[in-house]
């Protein structure tokens, strides 16, 4: 193709836009909303996963302390839990000190259930030499006398895993009608420019310029209400997540969780949707070229 | 240069358009198809630029074998044929330059090829001087010359024109039939649909008479007679 020829088409592209001002509105909205969509749930969807990682990597167990548990047995378990050849550490946390957590991430709240109230368990939090092994040392402590419950990393994971993969269906499935819709508005649009440019297209026929030629104006308009689609949720996501990661941040700091840095997360997330609204724009004008603008 | 041999068209409501049709038609050329409303006329010129495909027979046109050409290579077929129409099929946003100027952009023509091309038809149609006036501006005579100037600008071997003076009155039809003649004086084949008698019989060339689907009689130097 001929860089004038290129040219010629972009500018016919962008003719066509504002020639179908309302439609091409409707359409960019249509774009427009679903790739806000699709953006916060990847944007979602990648956190829980980061955060699944993280608490899978997780190489500690806690040990639930039975209540009824006196301090000499408790002595005798922790005892038990060093004597274990691939436990590195352990550490006592009160049901005082667990409740003190809870608040910390919860708020006053739980303010109620200070002194006899509190329903938590004394805690030892037992390191083990490597994540892999967790889940069986975590077997065996459950057997141990006085051990009420334990609880490790790989399970809360599994769960995270099992929701981020439900969140991923149940979206995927609503993003796909979306996109659908999307491809429709377009392909709509597309087609009443093809209407209103008939003769246009007649003559260019007639007077043998190629199929090429005749499509590239429509599959740029199509691609251009895609992209500019694209911008507007990509700007909102943009200071949405800047301002979710700055509040969110400062809750997690001091654990071992982390919300995705949005250096790269967001240039990574903002390309793709650019992306998406660029191909759905194309293969919404495809579809109403391959029905009006064949032979 | 253009033959068919045992051309046949139904159209897909099951109408026979072109019944077993036999023509030769050399490069250079002026051919009027006269004949009855209906008798087939647009259907035997609309087949030679593949605008209709034929059901039965073969077309050979220049280069170009119809039935089998493949569709990207209809646009080089559709560059050897320009076609004028009754209703002259301007763009109406466009000045006359433009318009003419249109045909060998969508064909990726230098600027420079345009310009000096455009001004070199517009000249032969006698349309200079209102180059930069828009279409409805114009004369129905003056439409029609664009159109002509436009159907010529890439330098087809052959002119069809389907009724080219259908909407204008005899003293304009004159002016048009001018300029179609110095077109064929070029060189240029010309196949030209009318039912202006006065045109036929002033101006001698081969006439086909299409009846009903068929070629009912093929004249050099014919005249404009039938039954309606
Ligand atoms: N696209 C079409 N579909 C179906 N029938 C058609 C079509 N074009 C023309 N016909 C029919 O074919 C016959 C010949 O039409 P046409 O070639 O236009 O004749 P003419 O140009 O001599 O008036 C007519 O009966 C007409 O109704
Ligand atoms: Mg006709």
């Amino acid at each position: 193709m001929k860089i004038r020829t290129f040219w010629r088409h972009i500018k016919e592209g962008f003719k066509s836009i504002g020639r179908n001002g309302w439609m091409s509105f409707a359409a960019v909205s249509a774009v427009s909303i679903t790739l806000l969509l699709v953006g916060s749930l990847i944007g979602i969807v990648s956190n829980i996963n980061n955060f699944a990682t993280d608490i899978e990597n997780d190489v500690s167990v806690r040990v639930y302390i039975d209540l009824a548990a006196t301090d000499e047995i408790q002595d005798d378990l922790a005892d038990q839990l060093v004597a274990l050849d691939s436990v590195e550490d352990v550490t006592f946390s009160s049901r005082e000190s667990e409740l003190d957590n809870v608040k910390g991430s919860y708020g006053d709240t739980f303010d109620l259930f200070e002194g006899d109230r509190n329903p938590l368990h004394d805690v030892f939090i037992v390191d083990t030499t490597s994540p892999e092994i967790t889940a069986e040392v975590a077997q065996e402590i459950e057997g141990m006398d006085y051990v009420s419950d334990v609880n490790y990393g790989g399970a809360d994971a599994d769960k995270l895993f099992q929701m981020t993969s439900t969140i991923r269906n149940v979206g995927g499935i609503i993003i796909g009608a979306l996109l659908f819709t999307a491809v429709f508005l377009i392909s709509n649009t597309i087609r009443i420019t093809i209407f209103s440019r008939s003769t246009e297209i007649e003559i260019m026929k007639l007077v043998g310029a190629t199929n090429w030629f005749i499509r590239w104006p429509f599959l740029i308009e199509g691609a251009l209400i895609g992209f500019v689609g694209a911008v507007i949720p990509s700007v909102v996501l943009w200071f949405l997540y800047d301002t979710i990661f700055g509040t969110v941040s400062g809750f997690l700091s001091g654990t071992t969780f982390a919300l995705l840095p949005p250096d790269p997360f967001m240039y990574q997330l903002l390309l793709g949707l650019m992306a998406i609204g660029v191909t759905i724009g194309a293969v919404g004008s495809a579809f109403s070229m391959r029905r009006f603008l064949t032979a | 240069m253009i033959e068919l041999k045992n051309v046949k068209k139904v159209y897909d409501n099951g109408i026979t358009a072109v019944h077993n049709m036999n023509v030769r038609i050399e490069q250079g050329e002026f051919v009027y198809v006269v004949g009855p409303s209906g008798a087939g006329k647009s259907t035997f010129m609309r087949m030679i630029y593949r605008e209709v495909l034929p059901t039965e027979g073969t077309i050979q046109v220049a280069d170009f074998d119809i039935v089998n050409l493949k569709r990207k290579d209809i646009p080089h077929l559709r560059r050897q044929v320009g076609v004028v129409f009754q209703d002259f099929k301007l763009l109406q946003t466009l000045t006359v330059f433009e318009n003419v100027a249109y045909a060998m952009e969508v064909l990726e023509k230098s600027p420079k090829q345009i310009e000096v091309r455009v001004k070199e038809v517009l000249k032969l149609v006698g349309l200079e001087q209102k180059a930069k006036m828009l279409p409805n501006e114009l004369s129905g005579g003056e439409q029609q010359r664009v159109a002509i100037a436009r159907a010529i600008a890439n330098m087809p071997r052959v002119l069809i024109a389907d009724e080219p003076t259908g909407n204008l009155d005899p003293e304009t039809s004159k002016g048009i039939m001018n300029i179609i003649e110095q077109i064929n004086q070029q060189g240029t084949t010309i196949i030209m649909a009318t039912h202006n008698a006065d045109i036929v019989n002033e101006r001698k060339h081969r006439v086909l008479v299409i009846e009903d689907g068929r070629i009912a009689r093929d004249e050099e130097q014919g005249g404009y007679n039938f039954e309606d």
